[in-house]
């Protein structure tokens, strides 16, 4: 008996034996990573504000996921970085001065309904993040439309209120603009999304047809296509809520679609429903097209329609 | 200039350096050789011997009359000492002809020809069948059988299969490097078997030495040395077709059906020894390898040797192991019992330590759609993997489950280390045991 419990038997398991290097966690904290330059730019702009709603947003979601899977008698997959994560894009969604009792309903909900209610990681089929936004912005409207200027908080317009051609190209482009915390600078978004990029974790294809939807068609109507995809939050959606990787199709030409149609559902909002921003309700409505998307865009499988001679 | 590839695939570590350079080293047979009456896709053998038999290197030891099947002949001279079922590479005990090796390795007579090309077409389709000639990439197919398609179908290409793909094996490399003539020669008795017109040898980037070697060599405008790019799995059939010629075998097809036929390296050789020499199929290279063993080697072994003596033929395990591994990373099988023996389509011995050993606890899907993106079936993986898991054996036929070709890319890729192919093998399993029940 001794002899067998030191010898320790050969293991057997299917193939394939090896595993690439690149795990669920690693990429949730590539996200986070993705996130420090519009976290830094927040900061900047809105100061002790933007610190205080990363932070408490963050921790309830944390905490959120914990108590919800401790209810369930489920393991703790706090440490698999995706609480962290929609708890950091949900403060960025949410205006400087909102008060922390309602950062911390928005972050609440949007873990426990938006995501653990489905099943928890995975499961969802709205992004967290954005499911606890629409709970705010239905619940306490003029919270969540009381804008204020950077470095000095006074009250005022949001570039899209303002309408084009008032605001510089480059305040847009660096952020000294009013606005939701994370959506003001388009250098801190763009730099997250490089990353995302070369860390294999961004699809091009969602923000490319996203992007590219609002840009052809604004430009076709007649607007400033330029002011459309600076202004607002499109920027920040289009890179880090519309490509959220479970909620948006899988296969490669629903992700086109997925993008193209969250472009002409934003440009509908923005145009014709009077309404400053669109980005939040055009990647919910797309996120619950996403079954339907994956049914209808079956690749074609190898050999599939393929005729042999014989 | 941009290399031939297909859509899809992974680069996993190749880890080929351990072994490339090593000559092939001719491997002393063992005392005792378990040779399995069943090494091919097809009917079994039946044994021709009986126990107490004596018998020659090269003697027939099983054969059949089914159509689909390939003789087994006797490794070395010796006395038979039993047939009874023995460990196998499957997992499963297959019947087995056991040898005691008399050492002598005294050949039955060999039946030789100076220029084997002159063979008619019949003659070199005989050699090959009584050779026992089958696959050796791995899937063991006869080879005979392969080289005549049914029907009418006209066989423009001959494909060598020089690529490679699975990491850590260096066996096909190290024969095209030093065996680069009977490649060639290899090549042309193929192609002449089956009417091919014309021959692409399709080789990995990652052995330019080997590419270099046969385009010296080749000498005939028929023959086409082609560069592939270094990407798992660029040796699949299917997916060496499509990079080589353009063209798409169909679903639930063949490659004859598109003109083409693909053989593997070691099975070219093979045919030169079988019509220049007469020598049937005993014995292949085989690739040892891995951190878990002591000298990696690419090692000439007979057919029957136990996995056991191929490890202690190269220094023996290098600490405790952990996972041994017949073929590659890839697509090899984990085996439990060593002294299950080397086969005609075994490759590689690969032993893992047991700190490479590593089990994976699956955390849920994320849609991340990796598995999509690098399956060369076009298959959506993770689809497939549930329908797997939760019984759904028609939705699994629906999404194409049969169209997968078992590379391992979706599990290799997944971030959330989910056992997609597992799932899938299931589901292949149970569908194609609907469609027996249907039709019996």
């Amino acid at each position: 008996m001794e002899n067998n419990a030191n010898k320790r038997l050969l293991v057997v398991s299917p193939s394939p034996h090896v595993r690439d290097g690149d795990t669920t966690p690693k990429i949730m904290f590539s996200v986070v990573l993705a996130l420090f330059p519009v976290i830094f730019a927040s900061i900047y702009f809105f100061g002790l504000d933007a610190l205080r709603i990363l932070v408490i947003s963050s921790v309830t979601a944390v905490a959120a996921e914990a108590a919800c899977q401790s209810l369930r008698k489920k393991p703790v997959t706090i440490y698999d970085g995706s609480a962290l994560v929609t708890g950091i894009l949900l403060a960025f969604t949410l205006p400087p001065q909102i008060p922390s009792f309602a950062v911390v309903l928005g972050a609440i909900v949007a873990i426990v309904i938006g995501k653990q209610i489905f099943g928890g990681l995975g499961y969802n089929p709205f992004n967290p993040a954005l499911v606890g936004r629409a709970f705010l912005s239905v619940s306490f409207a003029n919270l969540m439309a009381t804008w204020v200027s950077p470095f000095d908080a006074v009250t005022v317009a949001t570039p899209l209120q303002l309408g084009s051609g008032v605001v510089p190209y480059a305040e847009l482009f660096f952020g000294n603009i009013a606005g939701s915390l994370g959506e003001t600078s388009a250098l801190a978004i763009l730099l997250g999304g490089v990353y995302l990029l070369y860390r294999g974790v961004l699809d091009y294809r969602i923000c490319a047809g996203y992007l590219g939807t609002v840009f052809v068609l604004t430009l076709v109507l007649g607007h400033d296509p330029v002011y459309h995809l600076l202004a607002g939050s499109l920027l920040f959606g289009a890179i880090f809520m519309a490509t959220d990787m479970v909620t948006s199709p899988v296969t490669p030409k629903g992700r086109w679609i997925f993008g193209i149609g969250a472009g002409l559902i934003l440009v509908i909002i923005r145009l014709w429903a009077k309404a400053p921003e669109g980005v939040m309700y055009s990647i919910l409505l797309m996120n619950m097209l996403t079954p339907l998307i994956n049914r209808f865009t079956r690749p074609r499988i190898y050999g599939q329609g393929v005729k042999g001679n014989a | 200039m941009k290399l031939k590839t297909f859509r899809g695939g992974v680069h996993p570590l190749y880890a080929k350096e351990l072994t490339s350079h090593k000559s092939i080293r001719e491997m002393k047979a063992p005392s005792i050789l378990v040779v399995p009456l069943q090494q091919h896709i097809g009917a079994p053998t039946k044994a021709v011997v009986k126990p107490g038999d004596e018998v020659l290197m090269g003697q027939v030891i099983g054969e059949t009359d089914q159509p689909v099947s390939a003789k087994v002949h006797s490794p070395v001279s010796g006395k038979v000492i039993a047939i009874e079922p023995r460990p196998h590479i499957s997992g499963r005990s297959v019947l087995s002809v056991v040898i005691e090796n008399d050492e002598q390795d005294r050949w039955v007579k060999l039946d030789t020809h100076f220029d084997p090309i002159q063979l008619s077409r019949e003659e070199i389709l005989a050699k090959i069948f009584e050779a026992g000639i089958v696959g050796m990439g791995g899937a063991a197919f006869p080879t005979s059988v392969k080289l005549k398609p049914p029907g009418q179908a006209k066989i423009d290409f001959l494909i060598i299969n020089g690529s490679e793909c699975e990491p850590y094996l260096t066996a096909d490399h190290r024969m095209m490097i030093e065996s680069p003539d009977d490649v060639i020669l290899g090549a042309k008795l193929l192609a002449k078997a089956v009417g091919a017109s014309k021959i692409i040898i399709g080789v990995e980037d990652n052995k330019l030495d080997a590419i270099k070697v046969l385009e010296e060599k080749k000498g005939s405008d028929a023959i086409s040395i082609v560069a592939l790019d270094t990407k798992y799995p660029q040796g699949g059939e299917k997916q060496l077709i499509k990079a080589l010629t353009g063209r798409e075998v169909p679903s639930h097809g063949l490659p004859f059906q598109v003109g083409v036929i693909v053989h593997n390296i070691g099975t070219a050789i093979a045919t030169v020894e079988a019509t220049r020499d007469g020598r049937p199929l005993i014995g292949r290279v085989v690739t040892v390898t891995g951190s878990g063993v002591s000298e990696p080697d690419n090692l000439y072994v007979r057919i029957g040797t136990p996995i056991k003596d191929v490890i202690e033929a190269c220094g023996g395990f290098n600490g405790e192991p952990g996972k041994v591994i017949i073929g590659g990373p890839m697509m090899g099988l984990a085996q439990f019992d060593l002294d299950a023996p080397i086969m005609k389509a075994t490759g590689g011995v690969l032993v893992f330590t047991q700190d490479e050993t590593v089990q994976y606890d699956p955390m849920p899907c994320i849609k991340c759609s990796r598995c999509v993106d690098v399956c060369p079936a076009y298959l959506l993986p993770l689809r497939l993997e549930k329908y797997g898991m939760y019984d759904l054996w028609d939705e699994a036929a629906d999404y194409g489950a049969m169209d997968c070709i078992e590379c391992g890319c979706c599990t290799y890729i997944c971030p959330s280390k989910r056992h997609l192919l597992h799932w899938i093998r299931l589901a292949k399993n149970e569908i194609v045991s609907a469609q027996r029940r249907q039709n019996s």
